[in-house]
């Protein structure tokens, strides 16, 4: 109970004139540019830094909070209407929700979309409130073998779902796991696939990766077609804000189930968002495929549901481990960290007691914010929706102009304006012989991940094999792993079965 | 239709309006005859968050609000340990209104990544501070001091894993300066690297590594807290306010500051390289640049102009034998 009274004069503290109109203006700012492919709210929150460094610590937190959720509300916007997700956080909930766009569902899929950000954040807002310390333990339940097992299991559950083809999933995956290994490798510090450019000794950054295969391959892939019988255009939007009782009656488990996948992740550092964002997708194409008739591949609400909710659970509860232990799990909970650091304060054990007063009042702006965003993102829904009415070729050269903005805006390097527009190259070639891209995303998250714990947990128990099966987490989740694929490969021969004596 | 032309050059106007703006601006801000007291850059050769950003932050607010230099400001060039930084540094030209941030970091990055261009390439102003790493243990570890660690080490070193930064950071460093003092062939050292001290902490309370190696401040309150135990830190003198003794009051001769400190781009005139100098120097009598010590817990460690490169020379030489025996 302790907490809630805390809580309520955090409430207190945000709620004067002046802190609200910066969680106003965090929401605005964090929405713009989550709206703009290549600027994410880490990025806005470094430039606000020394802006804010003359401000009260409360004023500065509770305005990066709107920032870093706005970013999520926003991110999905222009994935949802053009295809083109400006952030890796936003591609899982952006493949369905284009394709409602395109089906003339534009408004719904973006009202499906803030209404999810919402839940997830609220729902993951409340346990770090009431559970930051406990849930902090989490992250030491976890070692490289455990993260290793998760890795494995986050790489066959979703590569099993976002390609329809397993030989082209495959191709994309090899293709992302070769762009992750250029960098210096930190296990040993070798050079590897640098051609001795020290530009490159830090890897090929995710967001020139996102921008290029994502914002510019899809301007390139639409540049292509236009004027060719493949050109297809996008339904106008019927400007319907409301979902119908139908669509919410679909779309409500799937937030739901999204804010459970988002919000263990947001405590165990796997790389932010994006993976609880493609289990979540996973999980509900799976749940659809059972149906009668599937809906996915056709503009499923429930994809663009359980994605996004589960990405701002992850990023709310990402908040609680920052706060309790300092762990950023996130780029944006790397730089918020530093922007504690600027105020002289440490965040972990002793952040809840010495500066109490800005810790609730920040977790009370999370609520605050959260329906800000709410408020500003669903009547702007059919508004957004309207931006499609902009001819294709401004659009997509505004798209085109912001990408390289952010790319060079984020390394200040030229290198990576060449790289994105390479990278923008291959997202075109893929989109043109029908290999998808998703894995790509997926293989250069999760590829350097598997392969820094597994030499990490074989680096500890001095090259001992057993160690990786040692732990309960880890022999739990290779076993759901194992019985799943068994699962999936028994379902698959009773239908080629029965197929076959059909025919 | 008609509206919408309208619109749209509306929208044109608006547009050329700003870029023509900022286009003036820039122009207004390159021509020449800027003086290191009306105008200041100062390139963080890291990205935003990390200790030379912060470093160059808290320069720039005490330049600015003790009004020693009218306009301050700061870029990030971030990568490879700040080599990236320093390459476009050295290639400005003789501008006496650059200034970049540096330390023990990039010392070592230079060596690892075989830069062609190293900090002598610069002209060196000042160091302004020093930071101290620590070596900690869960607080329920078998390790009580220093010492008890050392002896299972020393019998058997690559079953013991030590958790840290980056390979050749300054948590490398210390780890492997230590363990030579120690008298364990480095060779056989089992260093696990983080991406932070985030990372190190939960791998330490994971049991994932038994001892941790980072910056004192990334663990200050955690060993306040009594979650940690502090083993020994790196100064060279007992620190005010840090209670964990130094490793040479503990009998292993090794100190380790992770100092910063500011460049100035080749070539600049000596006059110029003075008032850069001065510049410093009455920054760091500012209040504003004692509350930024005081808050980050840095320690003050000017040293200025000749003394600071001879300090240069000599630190990157040991540094430079260090990287080598650890086989980087």
């Amino acid at each position: 109970m302790e907490s809630l009274s805390n809580l309520m004069d955090g409430f207190a503290t945000v709620l004067t004139p002046m802190n609200m109109l910066w969680v106003f203006i965090g929401a605005l700012l964090g929405t713009a540019v989550g709206v703009l492919p290549g600027l994410g709210s880490a990025m806005a929150v470094a430039l606000l830094l020394p802006v804010t460094f003359s401000l009260d610590p409360i004023g500065a937190f509770i305005m990066f909070a709107g920032v870093l959720f706005g970013g999520l509300f926003g991110d999905s916007i222009a994935g949802i209407l053009m295809n083109t997700p400006g952030n890796s956080t936003a591609i899982a909930g952006s493949i369905e929700g284009h394709r409602m766009a395109k089906s003339g569902r534009a408004a719904q899929a973006l009202a499906t979309s803030a209404i999810g950000a919402f839940i997830g954040g609220i729902i993951a807002a409340t346990l770090v409130v009431f559970f930051a310390p406990s849930l902090a333990e989490l992250a030491t339940l976890f070692g490289p073998a455990e993260y290793l097992a998760l890795a494995i299991f986050a790489f066959v559950a979703i590569s099993a779902v976002v390609s329809d083809s397993v030989i082209r999933g495959l191709a994309a995956l090899v293709i992302g796991l070769a762009i992750s290994l250029v960098g210096i490798d930190g296990a040993s510090g070798a050079a590897r696939f640098t051609g001795g450019l020290p530009e490159l000794f830090d890897g090929v950054d995710i967001v020139v990766i996102t921008v290029g295969l994502l914002a510019l391959g899809e301007v390139l892939a639409i540049a292509a077609r236009r004027g060719t019988p493949e050109d297809t255009g996008i339904l106008p939007s019927t400007g319907r804000l409301w979902l119908s009782r139908t669509e919410f009656r679909l779309a409500l488990p799937a937030w739901l189930r999204g804010t459970a996948i988002g919000v263990p992740f947001g405590i165990i550092p796997v790389g932010g968002s994006e993976v609880p964002t493609f289990l979540a997708y996973g999980t509900e194409r799976r749940l659809d495929a059972r149906r009668r008739k599937p809906m996915f591949g056709k503009g499923a609400i429930q994809g663009v549901a359980g994605p996004e909710a589960s990405g701002n659970a992850t990023a709310g509860t990402a908040m609680g481990a920052l706060l309790a232990l300092g762990l950023p799990t996130s780029a944006t909970a790397a730089i918020l960290l530093a922007a504690f650091r600027q105020y002289g304060l440490q965040p972990g054990p002793l952040l809840f007691e010495r500066a109490s007063e800005l810790v609730w009042a920040l977790l009370a702006s999370f609520f605050i914010g959260m329906v800000v965003l709410l408020i500003l993102n669903l009547p702007f829904a059919p508004l957004w929706a309207k931006l499609l009415k902009v001819p294709r070729h401004y659009l997509y050269a505004g798209i085109t102009v912001f990408a390289m903005l952010g790319v060079y805006a984020t390394s200040s390097k030229i290198l990576d304006l060449v790289l994105v527009l390479a990278i923008g190259l291959l997202g075109f070639g893929m989109r043109r012989y029908g290999i998808p891209v998703a894995p790509v995303l997926i293989a250069v998250i999760l590829g350097p991940l598997a392969e820094t714990e597994y030499r990490r947990a074989m680096a500890v128990s001095e090259g001992d094999p057993s160690a990786l099966v040692s732990s309960p987490i880890s022999i739990t989740l290779y076993s759901v792993l194992l019985l799943t694929v068994a699962g999936l490969l028994f379902q698959r021969v009773r239908t080629r079965r029965r197929q076959k004596a059909l025919v | 239709m008609q509206r919408k032309r309208v619109a749209l050059g509306v929208l044109g106007a608006v547009s050329t309006l700003v870029l023509a703006g900022f286009a003036a601006v820039d122009a207004s801000e390159s021509t020449s005859g800027a003086t290191p007291r009306s105008k200041l850059t100062i390139m963080a050769p890291a990205a935003p968050g990390g200790g030379w950003d912060l470093a160059s932050r808290e320069s720039q607010q005490a330049l600015r609000s003790a009004s020693i230099v009218n306009n301050v400001q700061v870029v990030n060039v971030p990568g490879a340990g700040g080599t990236i930084g320093l390459g476009q540094f050295t290639e400005i030209g003789a501008d006496p209104t650059q200034l970049m941030t540096t330390g023990t970091v990039m010392e070592g990055a230079i060596t690892a990544n075989r830069s062609p261009v190293d900090l002598l390439d610069t002209t060196p102003i000042a160091r302004l501070a020093d930071d101290y790493e620590v070596l900690i243990v869960p607080a329920d570890s078998p390790y009580k001091t220093l010492e008890d660690f050392l002896e299972v080490w020393r019998e058997n070193p690559h079953g013991h894993a030590i958790g840290g930064g980056a390979l050749g950071g300054t948590d490398h460093l210390l780890t492997g300066l230590v363990a030579r003092e120690a008298g364990i062939d480095l060779g056989q050292l089992n260093y696990v690297s983080f991406a932070g001290g985030g990372e190190v902490l939960t791998s330490l309370l994971s049991r994932t590594v038994e001892v941790g190696v980072s910056g004192y401040n990334d663990f200050r309150d955690q060993i306040e807290a009594g979650n940690l135990r502090a083993l020994a830190v790196s100064a060279e003198e007992p620190v005010p306010g840090i209670d964990t003794p130094t490793l040479i009051e503990q009998g292993v001769d090794v100190a380790l500051p992770n100092w910063r400190g500011v460049v100035a781009p080749p070539g600049i005139s000596d006059g110029q390289r003075q008032e850069l100098i001065d510049i410093v120097g009455e920054m760091v009598r500012t209040p504003e640049w004692a509350d930024a010590l005081n808050r980050n817990k840095w320690v003050d460690s000017f040293l200025a102009g000749d003394d600071f490169t001879r300090f240069i020379k000599e630190d990157q030489a040991r540094v430079d034998a260090i990287i080598e025996e650890l086989g980087l």
